[in-house]
């Protein structure tokens, strides 16, 4: 009785989880911690992110676009490339550590705040660049 | 869209893949070896040409002590980074990207009313440095460094055929400008900075251990002498004058103690990097940016140590053993003078006029560029700042001379600013001149008595 109940605590709390992981508004909330763990500091608390230094993420055409590319800019960085004509002087550390999820998330986050309106990215397809990036 | 990478680029093999799958996809536009693509694809036959100078009078925007007035002088000249002013008044202003295939802009009054009135451009190739100095004018792009011959009237008269005096000097797209500065010998100091924050494996990666020894530091990270006049210089050639530096972009030649100053911009993220000995105010107001009296051997310490403008000391970097507490940096020199993080010093120039108040004559004035890496807590900067100076040492605390660069209080707090301030150069008359390499103003900033 007792091991069927923590069974069944545990399943639903599994359950819960994949629900959670899987509803765009706990991911874009998921998102928003990590981007103010990983992000904030460069591309600023409104993503507007600093003239000639780093980019800004607000209704940019790549962070708008190609998902797939986004993903690799997380799992690779980037250094020495023009966006739009402007140069920028900053460079972005790779960021493989992160999982799928927290990946997903935190593009979900960006792709959805700051005035930007793009799809929600699933941890699937940060999954299925990792694997061809590597 | 330029789809140019150069081969003999010195970026890291990976971050070059990268690099071309995303050219690759029509959105970004890549260049390999700093400027080299403006330079083929600009007509570099055509001589100097002439445009209006746009702008002019007072901006009561510039918040100045009682008596000084700022005019605008300039606008949208482009992204101007160093100036230089002649004798007769004629202003040198050195873009950070060459604009319409020029530069380096040549503004001149013709009609003497104080303000300039014909610009020219040439030299088509962006960079930061520029100085005048016994009939030449010497530029420099992010790898090399170059002068022109100046006639009497500071009319540059080989515009397109410059003598490159110094090539080859690394570039890889971050801490890149190459600042200059000259002395009285015949000599010329060229600042490489550090393409690293705190010379770990694999740049601002939390997590990434420290290069033991740095290495980095072999080739950049720090200033080298070159000789004025002769041709085609570089590392073998030149004298490693001053190591330790992580990056100089304003750097003056002090008449007084015959020695060079230069401005270290501090190293960024040490909260992001080490959240757990740092917290985000911290982060925000450490380390010191820095400023040192450099000698022939002068070390200032980078990677290893960093100064805390709080504690008034030394500090072992955390990347090497450091905990914000322990000290560091037993062979390092001390700053002359110490100011808050990341406020990114561009300019500095120390002042002979004689036509500001007596407590300016032989202080250094400071353009700060403007902070980033204080999030989340407020930014800071975009001022001009001031330190008085009695016989060749500071006799007092720093203090902000020229400020509201950034239009407000909440555009400073968010780095949302108007303009950056970058350059600075004394007229003739004893005026100072102000860049803003945002939206290309040019400043003069006098006293009336």
């Amino acid at each position: 009785m007792y091991w069927t109940r923590i069974f069944f605590g545990a399943g639903a709390m599994a359950l819960a989880l994949v629900f959670m992981s899987q509803t765009g508004k706990s991911s874009i909330a998921r998102g928003r911690e990590v981007y103010l763990q990983q992000c904030l500091a460069c591309h600023q608390a409104d993503g507007s992110g600093v003239e000639g230094t780093n980019p800004s993420l607000v209704k940019a055409k790549y962070v708008l676009g190609d998902k797939k590319m986004l993903v690799r800019i997380i799992l690779k960085g980037m250094q020495g490339v023009d966006i739009d004509g402007e140069s920028y002087h900053n460079v972005m550390a790779p960021h493989a550590d992160l999982t799928d999820q927290q990946i997903a998330d935190v593009l979900t986050y960006v792709r959805s705040s700051f005035g930007n309106k793009a799809s929600a990215v699933r941890a699937a397809e940060v999954k299925a660049v990792r694997v061809k990036t590597k | 869209m330029n789809h140019v990478i150069n081969k003999s680029t010195t970026m890291p093999r990976k971050a070059l893949y990268l690099a071309l799958g995303l050219c690759m996809t029509g959105l970004f536009a890549c260049k390999g070896g700093g400027n080299k693509e403006e330079q083929s694809s600009s007509d570099s036959t055509k001589a100097a040409q002439s445009f209006a100078v746009k702008g002019g009078g007072a901006d009561s925007t510039i918040k100045l002590p009682s008596g000084f007035m700022a005019t605008i002088v300039a606008e949208d000249l482009g992204k101007a980074r160093h100036i230089a002013v002649a004798s007769n008044g004629v202003i040198f202003v050195k873009l950070g990207k060459a604009k319409d295939g020029k530069g380096i802009v040549r503004l001149q009054d013709t009609n003497g009313d104080g303000k300039p009135d014909q610009a020219t451009g040439f030299g088509n190739y962006g960079g930061t440095g520029i100085a005048i100095k016994n009939g030449y004018l010497y530029a420099s792009s992010d790898e090399d460094v170059y002068r022109y011959k100046l006639d009497s009237n500071f009319n540059v008269t080989n515009p397109d055929n410059p003598e490159k005096i110094v090539s080859g000097l690394l570039n890889r797209h971050e801490h890149e400008s190459k600042s200059i500065a000259l002395d009285n010998d015949g000599n010329i100091y060229v600042n490489i900075g550090a393409y690293s924050n705190s010379c770990q494996l694999e740049d601002r990666k939390k997590g990434s251990p420290a290069q033991k020894p740095c290495k980095i530091l072999d080739s950049a990270g720090g200033i080298w002498q070159f000789k004025v006049d002769k041709p085609d210089q570089t590392y073998g050639t030149g004298v490693h004058y001053a190591t330790g530096l992580r990056n100089v972009v304003g750097l003056d030649w002090n008449t007084t103690t015959n020695s060079l100053f230069v401005m270290q911009h501090g190293r960024d993220q040490l909260h992001d990097l080490f959240p757990n000995m740092f917290d985000t105010k911290q982060s925000a107001e450490l380390p010191a940016e820095c400023m040192y009296e450099l000698h022939k051997g002068s070390n200032c310490g980078w990677p290893y140590m960093y100064y805390d403008q709080i504690q008034h000391k030394k500090i072992l970097m955390p990347e090497y053993g450091g905990d914000g507490k322990k000290e560091g940096g037993k062979d390092a020199q001390d700053p002359v003078m110490a100011f808050p993080g990341h406020m990114a010093p561009n300019g500095l120039l120390f002042y002979t006029g004689n036509q500001f108040p007596d407590k300016y004559k032989n202080g250094a004035f400071i353009a700060f560029h403007g902070s980033w890496n204080r999030a989340p807590e407020p930014q800071k900067g975009f001022l001009v700042a001031f330190v008085p100076f009695s016989n060749g040492k500071p006799s007092g605390d720093w203090e902000v001379f020229a400020d509201n660069f950034s239009g407000s209080p909440e555009n400073t707090a968010a780095a949302r600013a108007d303009h950056r301030p970058c350059g600075l150069a004394q007229g003739p008359d004893g005026s100072i001149y102000v860049t803003d390499d945002s939206k290309g103003y040019v400043w003069k900033i006098s006293y009336k008595k």
